[in-house]
């Protein structure tokens, strides 16, 4: 047993760590996240150079790292400065495409950092079908919130339907795909994606007959390690923020630190982070397991104990701060919202823990 | 990072399955499994059994009897214990004053209490709480006065467990009145046989006389039973608070417990099927079974960052908490589990060695007693709010 990170894991993290430190304050991030893109595009080349995504990718694919620890450290880093950029949907297609095999520029270019992608897998209201036209398909329907859409110059599309998932590799500029970009409530960028009538050929399919759920749970597992990570990076810094609060701020002649009410409250949130750390944990340990029902559990626990724990960070260091914590300026309010907003991302809390019965 | 256990842990833990699977007799493990009060007798059997390997004092230093474990090996050692439904080793002698002893006591009272400890020949009881003195310990009143060779000891202890079985009490007293109120205590082990000793049963929520009041009237204990320096006794008093806790999560408890209520929720039925299958208790199941593994890797994290085998600070306090939360959480659902059938008051059904028939599901009778039992779990050993203060200061430092 061992708890320490490998030496190369953990300059990994110190180097993305001080990055973000030096060059992404909370001004620059939110100036991106509040954009039009939702995003900083030199942000991203100054990243992308660095290696993360690479990070993010076994050698086979191309990079350099890709264990579940490797996808935990990168996204703590990432969740402790807020990050907007389009990592999720690299990690997401990359991990689609490096599972079927068979688009291997493609995937060469997410992971480089030179193509966006995003993941295109939730339907609304106007479901995403595929109907055989010719030697490929014709795809119609509306992909509902894809993260960072209006930044991606293509999309891996997951197509419900009966038996196997069907999943699509798009250009952006594919005739008869329109974006319908916009801001999410916590900074970044998202968008809704329609298909009409759009017509690929077979070379689009990404994947053979039968491997469509096997490449969609490649692609959603190392999404739901990346956010439960993202999560407890951010709750950190959180917790660093209110601590420091609580210290300085002053009431009735002394720090309010010093009011037991609070401290309570503060050593709870302290328990259920460092319980959420240990979920994160759980979760990457299983990733690169063999067992792939363990896998699939521990990802739903962990998903489920950052939903429940991220809205419990949320509310209490908002509560804790007062007024201060709901005000635009202060760094804490925005934290707070990709807090709560994290469990509206693959999958709530309630659909987790479902997801871990179903499972059990 | 890496989550399992390394070769040599693996072949630590298989040793230990054997053990139990050979040692610990089927009688004691039923018994434990189904939740009944262990007699005197039957903890003095498992004390001599594990005794008997090397393993009852498994924190304690191989010079004084302990099988030099590493810190992991005992938290093998504690779930696997747990995992087999061995009774738990009382914590009074070997957990609480060996140590104490061991850091802090003469030549002389280590080579005369600590085998002693070990062999069985003292059952010892812990006199810390007093009526006046619970969660602020350094409140107390009991005193003990020096009158040439004996101290002479006046006041009331309470919350003393199993004091009824007791040979020996070790009790904090206070020796300097003018002092500040942690300078004046001092740290005496009395003999339970003293005149002017009265011990005094206090039937509990559950209906079990689990703890006692002790009443002090001149009880004169030799100067030779005085533990380290005079008026030094507090420094002791933490020392034995913090010391043995590798084990404070009772994770290994929590996952025999679990383990359990799975079994009872698929034999209870609900609405025509098992219980375990119904939304809202498959629920309350999973959440805590999904806190249930996250706990374990926390706990296992804070035993990992403790160098060189030494006790968790304020970390435990964490663990505690959370711990009995969980512990807590599955009683009640145990509790839960049986519905109406967890009604029936059977207290002869509690009891080892009770034979009758069962009133509805086996060991119901078990489940609510139990459930109120173990709200001790957030009270005791520094209530839950105690610990969330520690956290405060030591962690937080606020």
């Amino acid at each position: 047993m061992n708890f320490e990170h490998t030496d190369d894991r953990r300059m990994l993290a110190d180097t993305l760590v001080r990055a973000l430190r030096d060059g992404y304050p909370i001004d620059t991030r939110n100036t991106g996240a509040y954009s039009e893109a939702g995003y900083d595009p030199a942000v991203w080349q100054q990243l992308t150079e660095l290696g993360i995504v690479s990070a993010l990718f076994d050698e086979a694919a191309g990079g350099f790292g890709g264990s579940g620890f490797d996808i935990m450290v990168v996204f703590e880093a990432l969740g402790r400065a807020l990050v907007v950029e389009p990592f999720l949907g690299a990690l997401m297609a990359g991990r689609a495409l490096a599972k079927a095999g068979g688009h291997d520029e493609m995937l060469a270019g997410i992971v480089s950092g030179e193509t966006i992608a995003a993941f295109a897998h939730d339907d609304g209201a106007n479901p995403v079908t595929a109907t055989k036209s010719g030697d490929g398909w014709a795809l119609s329907g509306t992909k509902a919130v894809v993260p960072q859409a209006g930044a991606a110059s293509v999309f891996v599309v997951v197509v419900e339907q009966d038996g196997d998932p069907l999943v699509f590799l798009v250009p952006a500029d594919t005739a008869g795909v329109s974006v319908r970009s916009y801001n999410v409530v916590e900074g970044g960028g998202a968008g809704d994606v329609t298909f009409e009538n759009v017509t690929l050929d077979s070379a689009t399919r990404v994947g053979g007959e039968g491997q469509g759920q096997a490449i969609v749970d490649a692609a959603v597992g190392a999404g739901l390690l990346a956010l439960s990570a993202e999560a407890v990076g951010a709750m950190e810094f959180v917790k660093e923020a209110t601590l420091g609060y609580l210290r300085d701020r002053k009431q009735f002649g002394v720090p309010i630190g010093k009011f037991q009410a609070l401290q309570h409250r503060m050593a709870t949130v302290l328990l259920e982070i460092e319980q959420a750390q240990s979920a994160v944990i759980n979760a990457a340990s299983a990733f690169d397991g063999d067992d792939a029902k363990a896998r699939a559990r521990a990802l739903a626990a962990a998903k489920y104990t950052i939903g429940r724990t991220g809205a419990l960070v949320a509310e209490e260091s908002i509560q804790l701060h007062g007024g201060i914590g709901m005000t635009w300026e202060y760094a804490v309010s925005h934290y707070a919202k990709r807090l709560v907003m994290i469990d509206h991302q693959l999958g709530d809390e309630d659909y987790h823990l479902q997801r871990y019965i179903a499972l059990g | 990072m890496d989550l399992s256990f390394t070769p040599e842990e693996e072949s630590f833990r298989d040793e230990v399955r054997a053990f139990f699977r050979d040692k610990l007799p089927a009688r004691l493990s039923t018994l434990v499994r189904e939740g009944k009060r262990l007699r005197k007798s039957d903890m003095e059997e498992w004390h001599a059994i594990l005794n008997e390997r090397g393993w009852l004092a498994n924190h304690w230093p191989e010079e004084w009897g302990g099988p030099g474990w590493s810190v992991i090996q005992r938290f093998i050692f504690d779930n696997e214990s747990a995992l087999a439904h061995a009774p738990r080793v009382v914590p009074f002698g070997v957990n609480m004053l060996g140590p104490v002893l061991i850091k802090y006591g003469s030549e002389e009272q280590k080579k005369h209490w600590l085998p002693r400890i070990l062999d069985g020949s003292d059952w010892w009881c812990q006199g810390y709480s007093e009526p006046g003195a619970g969660s602020d310990l350094a409140g107390l009143k009991t005193t003990a006065v020096r009158k040439g060779d004996v101290y002479v000891v006046n006041g009331q202890k309470t919350w003393t467990t199993l004091g009824q079985h007791a040979d020996m009490i070790f009790c904090l007293v206070r020796t300097d009145p003018a002092a500040k109120k942690q300078e004046g205590i001092s740290f005496l082990l009395i003999d339970m046989k003293s005149p002017g000793i009265e011990v005094r049963p206090i039937t509990l929520i559950d209906g079990e006389q689990e703890v006692n009041e002790v009443f002090f009237t001149d009880v004169e204990v030799p100067v030779a039973n005085l533990v380290g320096e005079e008026n030094l006794g507090w420094t002791y008093a933490k020392y034995l608070l913090t010391y043995e806790r590798t084990n404070i999560a009772g994770v290994g408890f929590s996952i025999a417990s679990f383990e359990r209520l799975k079994e009872v929720a698929q034999t209870q039925k609900k609405d025509g099927r098992a219980l375990a299958d119904d939304p809202l208790f498959a629920a309350r199941m999973a959440r805590v079974e999904i806190d249930l593994a996250n706990m374990q890797t926390t706990n296992l994290r804070v035993l990992a960052a403790v160098a060189g085998g030494g006790a968790p600070g304020a970390e435990s306090s964490m663990l505690k908490i959370k711990g009995t939360e969980i512990r807590q959480e599955i009683t009640s659902l145990t509790r839960r589990a049986y519905g109406s059938y967890a009604a029936p008051y059977i207290p002869e059904a509690l009891e080892a060695g009770w034979n009758g028939e069962d009133v509805g599901p086996e060991d119901a009778a078990m489940a609510a007693p139990s459930y109120f039992n173990n709200r001790k779990l957030s009270i005791f050993g520094g209530s839950n709010e105690i610990q969330k203060n520690i956290i405060s200061k030591a962690i937080l430092g606020l």
